[in-house]
């Protein structure tokens, strides 16, 4: 089966963002951006799919500005296929990614399509859904083991309490979580192939797709600072700190 | 119009994050309450004494699916300008489908309600926050309860009532469960959170912490690095893509204090850190930090608890 894999270029996770002194948003110019951590292992889990023999084709597809061919080329090395890059400057909403990546579904077919449970920049954790939702698919968020099981896909989810396993009739729609898989780093040989693979570019217009926000942003803010508190020497003193100092225990 | 919460429960009752829920959407509206799944008519009862509720829809089943439950919201939905649930696992799974089956663009893990159209919530691992204001007729939204207070337990008395069936689509199936059994307080409710780092070395030694936080009454949570190393459950895995708690107390122990493991505590009323090294930057958050070992401090820590 074919499998396609949305990633989204975010700020690397590792980056501790600065708000814009103006309070229109953060800092986004000359700091570094990756693939969503979530969606290496979309990828990652894609391509052992494909090593065990049970998806055929692995597609990655990105919605972003030009630059998020970095990312395409990133999973093309990971060992994806082939990418798509649907190139469009400003904002992207779940809902508006999820209106494209239905209408790259429409284009491919894929029985599965694997996205990351959250991107690490706007945390929405939606566009999974959102696309279940609108393709009217089957949906496993949140998983931390995928099997496919004949003609459904046994997924383990994490949820409040421990975990949670459904079968989903394909196509479906999983979302990772963190403890899938650990997400492998392309090698040299790897990377130069994938500089061989394609990818094509097209507009969301070229879709069909109104990608109008539905949120404004009014203002971005700092969130309220911690002061560092005190050390102190002992756990006598700690404890007599919480009981009559804080107060809390 | 009315607001309607889509409550998560247990054991016959209404989690304390759907109460907060509850608080959050009292701002907006009079507040009906969705008790869905199953064991949903008992917990309904409870969700009927919630003050500010003006009434309860239930709809007893089986374990809920993501699919049969957004078609129940979708079919509720014309009666209602909002609908919210907690921003547990079972929020987030839920109201997405919800949202784009509506065409709205879902508002995720809102801390602050302005106005009927315009929210707070965190961006980046809560390092930025956004006020956002919606365009969409109707708004779907899930709540942090960390930052809401919850309504009391007890004070109200709605009326229940049946929710209409809705059709399950029949895209997936419920196979089980492996739902941790604890004792302990739930660790988005609990007031005290003593939570082991990847110092804890080993699952066994993690009963050091529970010995704590049974002293205390706490819930015992984890980093991620605990967690993917197997010492800690998944469920308890504190931080940006785990639970959000801000409880009176918080204890890290042996954790760095990464920026994604803060995103889950630093809104905590009271933090201690105990981590040997003094350069840790979980320090940098921590009201009150100890520098030791924690398999020295953390068993003196129970004994002095003791006295
Ligand atoms: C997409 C993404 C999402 C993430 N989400 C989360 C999340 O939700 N929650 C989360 O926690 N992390 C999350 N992380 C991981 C995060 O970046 C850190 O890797 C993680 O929090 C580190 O866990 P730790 O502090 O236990 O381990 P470490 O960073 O290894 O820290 C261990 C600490 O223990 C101290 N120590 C060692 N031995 C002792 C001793 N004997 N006594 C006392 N102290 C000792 C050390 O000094 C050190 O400070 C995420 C990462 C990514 C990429
Ligand atoms: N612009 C995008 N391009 C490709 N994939 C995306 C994009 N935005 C979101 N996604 C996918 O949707 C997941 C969840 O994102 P979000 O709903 O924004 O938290 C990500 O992990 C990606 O797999």
């Amino acid at each position: 089966m074919k499998v396609l894999v949305p990633v989204k270029r975010v700020v690397d996770y590792n980056v501790k963002v600065r708000v814009k002194a103006d309070g229109t948003g953060v800092e986004t110019a000359n700091v570094k951006m990756s693939m969503n951590p979530f969606d290496e292992i979309a990828v990652e889990e894609a391509v052992r799919l494909k090593e065990k023999g049970v998806a055929s084709e692995i597609v990655a597809v990105s919605a972003g500005p030009s630059a998020a061919q970095e990312q395409i080329r990133t999973a093309l090395a990971m060992g994806a296929d082939r990418g798509i890059l649907v190139e469009h400057d400003g904002v992207l909403e779940p809902l508006a990614v999820a209106k494209i990546l239905k209408a790259i579904v429409a284009k491919e077919g894929p029985q599965l399509v694997i996205l990351g449970k959250q991107a690490i920049d706007d945390d929405m954790n939606a566009t999974g859904q959102m696309l279940a939702a609108l393709l009217g698919w089957g949906q496993g968020t949140f998983a931390s083991k995928v099997e496919k099981d004949g003609e459904s896909l046994k997924v383990t989810r994490e949820v409040d309490g421990g975990l949670e396993t459904v079968s989903l009739k394909l196509p479906a729609i999983v979302t990772t979580d963190l403890r899938l898989n650990e997400p492998r780093y392309a090698s040299l040989p790897n990377i130069m192939k994938a500089r061989k693979k394609p990818i094509e570019t097209v507009k969301p217009a070229d879709l069909g797709v109104d990608v109008t926000p539905r949120l404004t942003v009014l203002k971005v803010e700092e969130p309220p600072k911690r002061q560092a508190g005190k050390k102190v020497a002992s756990v006598q003193e700690l404890v007599e700190k919480l009981r009559t100092e804080a107060k809390v225990i | 119009m009315a607001v309607l919460v889509l409550a998560d429960h247990k054991d016959g009752a209404v989690t304390q994050p759907t109460r907060s829920t509850v608080a959050a959407a009292g701002k907006l509206g009079e507040v009906h309450v969705l008790v869905a799944g199953e064991g949903a008519a008992a917990a309904a009862a409870a969700a009927a004494k919630l003050p500010g509720v003006a009434k309860v829809l239930t709809a007893e089943g089986g374990p809920v699916l993501a699919e049969p439950l957004a078609a129940l919201l979708v079919a509720l939905a014309p009666g209602y300008s909002h609908l919210l649930a907690p921003a547990s696992a079972a929020g987030k799974n839920v109201m997405p489908r919800a949202a784009a089956l509506l065409d709205v663009q879902v508002i995720s893990d809102i801390a602050g309600v302005v106005d009927a159209d315009t929210f707070v919530r965190p961006i980046y691992a809560g390092n930025a926050m956004a006020t956002v204001k919606s365009a969409d007729a109707k708004k779907v939204i899930t709540v942090r309860a960390a930052s809401f207070d919850p309504v009391p337990a007890e004070g109200g008395s709605a009326p229940v009532e049946a929710a209409p069936a809705a059709a399950d689509p029949g895209l997936s199936t419920f196979l089980g469960a492996e739902i941790v059994k604890s004792e302990r307080p739930e660790l988005t409710a609990a007031r005290i959170v003593i939570s082991g780092g990847r110092a804890m070395g080993s699952a066994e030694n993690f009963a050091i912490i529970e010995k704590v936080a049974d002293k205390l009454g706490a819930a015992v949570g984890a980093s991620r690095a605990a967690v993917d190393a197997g010492y800690a459950p998944n469920d308890m895995q504190v931080g940006q893509t785990g639970k959000i708690v801000a409880p009176d107390l918080y204890i890290a122990v042996g954790i760095s204090g990464a920026i994604q493991h803060l995103a889950g505590m630093k809104d905590s009323k009271v933090i201690v850190a105990i981590n040997k090294d003094e350069e840790a930057p979980i320090f940098q958050v921590a009201d009150y930090g100890l520098v030791a070992d924690l398999f020295k401090a953390v068993p003196e820590l129970e004994a002095e608890l003791s006295k």
